[in-house]
């Protein structure tokens, strides 16, 4: 790959004496990549060592250059974990000036976070009484504030209505156009085909790394759920 | 640290307690209301009311910041938000001194009422400067957040945060010299009170109630200050970017 935005070599990650992630070594590139795989598959602890909030037992984590983690980076990378992660007493706007002036961003660039996950309507209301879908939004929005050169999602899809997920989709698309690296967890296969690159996941490990076209044509499946499986019974046949 | 994230900790929790009135009342008019109660125990012997009063204008600001704090903190834990941050430009200090802040001015606005209610009111007798009262006030509340923000490490629910009250604040509250005057106490029981930090605060008022010096109520106030420092720093030890 030309110009790596994550460069992972050798990661192992022990959670309370179980191996989580036991040797991992991955690249990944500009675009929009989906690490998609079953509930409970480390994906949550990958993308946490790739933002650098995971305790880390071996291996050298790099996201744009960097040591994962460092400093430097805590302005150039936005993430957002699985929970919403916001305060649940402040109101949308109240959210996202204050980790704005945590970032040292403008107010502007709350005006442009409101709009981009289309709570404009919504924004003087307490995030405690908005629905799940409108939270995890507030969640995506603070993590767009300090326009990032990397995005980590932490499955920001689920349990949102098609429409709405369609939506996000797209914003994905139009934020990594814009030169931002999206890195997207997802445990529902079908939003697969909507990433530019595919990271297949499971018991800690990436089964294939490839663009959906290419897992599907390399399996012979039809789709990735069914590429997922024949992946999975090749290796267990290994 | 930086200033610019500091005060924006502050500036959020204050905005948080704000649009809590049921709490900020409760923070505000329960150690008035508990101080008026106390007098009105005391209805038939007021000398037993100006001994122990000045004790529990030092123990309220420290239990309810400590509950309030140690809350608070595992919340900010436990939903998230505290991970956020740390991927953020935030340093350790920043959070624990905006903390410390916002509930050092909720304290200043308590002391300032109670003890505007015990001497203006209830006659509390004070022979030392009365706005003193309220400076060792606030100084026993910052204790309270900072051994909050510690403790709450050490809890993983808001249930398990709570038990803390007895396991931390209480045995303070009994040691302190408010049942039994502290060198009268048993020895070994004594010298325990003379390594907790509330046994100093109240120690500190009692000093303003019954004498006009201040020399003995500075150094008690920065006996409680030094604990608030060595709690704020093993509070800092516990929060770590990096976790399980």
């Amino acid at each position: 790959m030309v110009n790596s935005v994550i460069e992972i070599v050798g990661l192992r990650v022990v959670r309370g004496g179980r191996v989580v992630i036991a040797g991992l070594d991955l690249t990944v590139g500009p675009g929009v990549t989906g690490l998609l795989g079953p509930s409970g598959c480390g994906k949550s602890t990958l993308l946490r060592s790739i933002v650098g909030v995971q305790r880390v037992a071996a291996g050298d984590v790099t996201a744009l250059g960097r040591p994962a983690g460092s400093a430097a980076l805590r302005d150039r990378v936005g993430y957002q974990t699985q929970s919403s992660s916001v305060y649940d007493d402040l109101t949308v706007e109240e959210n996202l000036r204050f980790f704005a002036r945590v970032l040292g961003r403008p107010a502007a660039a709350v005006e442009t976070a409101v709009e981009a996950v289309d709570l404009v309507s919504h924004r003087d209301q307490v995030v405690g009484r908005l629905s799940g879908g409108q939270r995890s939004r507030v969640g995506l929005a603070v993590a767009l504030l300090g326009e990032p050169e990397l995005l980590v999602l932490d499955e920001p899809t689920v349990g949102l209505d098609p429409v709405l997920r369609r939506d996000l989709w797209a914003l994905f698309h139009r934020i990594a156009e814009g030169g931002t690296a999206v890195l997207v967890s997802s445990h529902v296969m079908d939003e697969a085909e909507r990433c530019d690159q595919l990271l297949l996941m499971r018991e800690g490990r990436i089964l294939a790394h490839d663009t959906p076209a290419g897992i599907k044509e390399r399996t012979g499946a039809r789709d990735v759920e069914a590429a997922f499986l024949s992946l999975v019974q090749g290796e267990d046949a290994a | 640290m930086s200033a610019r994230v500091t005060l924006a900790i502050t500036a959020r929790v204050l905005t948080q307690l704000r649009r809590d009135h049921r709490t900020l009342a409760m923070l505000l008019l329960l150690p008035c209301l508990l101080q008026t109660l106390l007098w009105w125990i005391f209805d038939a012997t007021p000398l037993v009311f100006d001994r122990i009063g000045p004790a529990l204008l030092a123990i309220f600001p420290f239990f309810v910041m400590f509950l309030v704090t140690s809350i608070t903190t595992l919340r900010e834990r436990s939903s998230g938000t505290l991970e956020r941050l740390f991927t953020m430009p935030m340093g350790k200090l920043d959070l624990l001194v905006g903390y410390a802040l916002a509930f050092g001015l909720v304290a200043a606005a308590q002391a300032a009422l109670v003890t505007g209610v015990a001497v203006g009111l209830l006659d509390l007798d004070v022979r030392g400067p009365v706005g003193l009262l309220g400076v060792v006030g606030v100084a026993d509340a910052v204790l309270g957040t900072a051994l909050g923000l510690f403790v709450s490490a050490f809890a993983r629910t808001e249930f398990q945060a709570v038990q803390f009250l007895p396991a931390v604040v209480v045995p303070q509250i009994l040691l302190c010299g408010l049942l039994v005057p502290r060198e009268r106490l048993p020895r070994v029981l004594e010298v325990i009170s003379d390594v907790l930090p509330l046994s100093y605060a109240v120690d500190a008022m009692e000093h303003l109630a019954t004498t006009t010096g201040t020399a003995d109520v500075w150094r008690d106030v920065a006996v409680v200050a030094g604990f608030t420092l060595a709690a704020l720093a093993l509070g800092a030890a516990t929060l770590r970017r990096r976790t399980d």
